[in-house]
């Protein structure tokens, strides 16, 4: 037990201390690495209350998808270090004053869910999940998803579908005079109609254009 | 004093695994060497020890022995942490590889899943290593490579779900003993090619090997490492290939099954039919190499995104209504 409750407390500062340096890093991609080590020490506190499924799936998204295409559009738009006053929070900055409304909403958000937990005496007893040993968290969270939430499951694949599409829409434009690479024209070419052979009589030579 | 007695199993089987793989990396390079100049009729390496064997140990030294340059300009934890990185994820998936029926170190449920998920983390080596460089060759060899490697990873993903239908479990012993009477080479041989090729994409082997496509990229994201920073990289990477053959042999080839079961050769332990294996595969990957041309960028995402994304899909949707079709899924109890 004092080995769970060592890693849970490693692994829950890590998590407090990288969120932490997510907000105050400077550099932007800083910023990102601490994100991953946030998502990282999460899904290790998910793997010690026994939820490896879940803790694998965090680390597959978010790490490494989620957190991929952050990185990408941190480096490509070059913001690595903020100039903008904004950034720095200097006094003429409109956008304090938004950050600092969302943020008291957020916060007051918190309060109101936290409130209202109910804590246990130890940790340990919410390892329900493990409740038979041939029955897998995988097979657990399967036989729920797919048959009592199977619509909460489909809106929430369109949604992503729609956010895919309108995402999509938004970039997409119609570029013209591009030459593109066609396979199947390159493929099925024939020597009949690519090459001709020409008599090129004498003094007259040939019109190529024909 | 119990975990003291835990840790020191623990660290005593992680020792007899980690060495074995590092050696038989360096032997792996010797082999990877070898066969591209045999298909180029060159010796290859052949001077350092019997048959060139130490060669990659002479290298070895020579990287220890070199000066570790670090650009002024670069950003120095990033820089120092990405070889750290690389080399420490492919070293650990090996963790979960069952080398045979007893070999291995931790036999979780959701070993597949794990394997994944450390293989998804590879990129952060080569988009750390190309971006704290501060130099535009490395650069433009991480973003190519970052967008190389998750989009060859959702094709991954996909194949894996085949396999996964036809036996029901994440643990990879299952999974290996599911291939008791057939190997899934066989049913789903389609996608045992397309997992190969997306093995090569993912490993940045050639013919994908465009984050480090010395004609454009000098050396792609490993341009200004030197040294000992530079050998671990290479260690990482040739890990990582190691690793991808001993999935493809997992998931396709039976693990640590012999092809037949009939007397000579079932006596024969599984740990070495598991290595035969992991060895064909890798000279599959080592002949690609010296006889395939390297592919265009646009013509790889391509191929990953228009043909083996909905191919793969459509296999899924085929593998599944046959096995409800002939009533053959697996775990029917849940």
């Amino acid at each position: 037990m004092i080995a769970h409750a060592f890693f849970f407390y490693f692994f829950s500062t890590i998590a407090i201390l990288s969120a932490i340096m997510v907000i105050v890093s400077r550099n932007t991609v800083h910023a990102v690495f601490f994100l991953i080590l946030d998502f990282i020490s999460i899904a290790s506190l998910f793997i010690i209350i026994g939820a490896e499924f879940l803790g694998m799936m965090m680390i597959i998204v978010y790490v490494g998808a989620v957190a991929v295409l952050f990185l990408f559009v941190v480096m490509l738009m070059n913001v690595s270090e903020q100039t903008l006053s904004w950034f720095r929070g200097s006094k003429q900055s409109k956008h304090i004053p938004v950050g600092l409304t969302v943020g008291a909403v957020i916060l007051l958000e918190l309060i109101v869910v936290i409130g209202g937990w109910k804590y246990r005496d130890t940790f340990t007893e919410t390892k329900f999940l493990n409740f038979q040993t041939d029955f897998t968290n995988t097979h657990a969270i399967g036989n729920v998803m797919y048959t009592e939430y199977i619509h909460l499951f489909q809106i929430s694949g369109i949604i992503l579908l729609l956010s895919m599409i309108g995402a999509i829409v938004l970039t997409y434009r119609k570029r013209e005079g591009v030459k593109r690479q066609s396979y199947f024209k390159q493929i099925s070419r024939e020597r009949e109609d690519s090459v001709k052979l020409v008599e090129v009589e004498s003094d007259k030579g040939v019109n190529l254009d024909d | 004093m119990e975990y003291f007695t835990i840790l020191y199993k623990e660290v005593y089987k992680i020792l007899f695994l980690i060495i074995p793989i590092l050696v038989s990396v360096a032997l792996i390079v010797w082999f990877d060497r070898r066969v591209w100049g045999f298909v180029q009729k060159r010796r290859g390496p052949n001077v350092v020890g019997p048959f060139g064997l130490l060669q990659t140990l002479a290298d070895a030294l020579k990287y220890i022995f070199k000066e570790i340059i670090i650009p002024a300009s670069a950003n120095k934890v990033i820089f120092i942490l990405a070889p750290i990185v690389t080399m420490t994820l492919a070293l650990s998936a090996w963790a979960v590889i069952p080398l045979s029926d007893k070999m291995v170190i931790s036999d979780i449920n959701v070993g597949i899943l794990y394997i994944f998920a450390i293989s998804s983390l590879g990129v952060y080596g080569i988009i750390m290593g190309g971006w704290s460089s501060n130099s535009k060759y490395p650069f433009l060899g991480a973003i190519r490579s970052a967008a190389q490697m998750v989009s060859y990873e959702v094709s991954i993903g996909i194949i894996i779900i085949n396999v996964l239908l036809c036996t029901g479990s994440l643990n990879l012993k299952d999974i290996v003993l599911a291939q008791k009477n057939l190997w899934f080479v066989v049913p789903l041989f389609p996608m045992f090619v397309i997992f190969f090729i997306s093995a090569l994409a993912e490993t940045n082997r050639p013919p994908f090997d465009l984050p480090e496509a010395e004609a454009e990229l000098v050396a792609g994201y490993q341009t200004e490492y030197s040294g000992m920073m530079y050998a671990m990289f290479w260690l990482g990477e040739y890990a990582n290939i190691l690793l991808m053959c001993a999935l493809g042999t997992i998931l396709f080839l039976g693990g640590w099954l012999s092809p037949v079961d009939i007397y000579p050769f079932n006596i024969i332990p599984g740990v070495f039919w598991m290595i035969f294996k992991i060895l064909l595969l890798f000279f599959m990957f080592a002949i690609i190499k010296a006889i395939v041309p390297r592919y265009r960028y646009d013509q790889l995402m391509r191929l990953g995104w228009k043909i083996f994304l909905p191919f793969s899909l459509i296999y899924v949707v085929l593998t599944s209504s046959f096995l409800i079709y002939f009533d053959l899924l697996p775990n029917k109890g849940f």
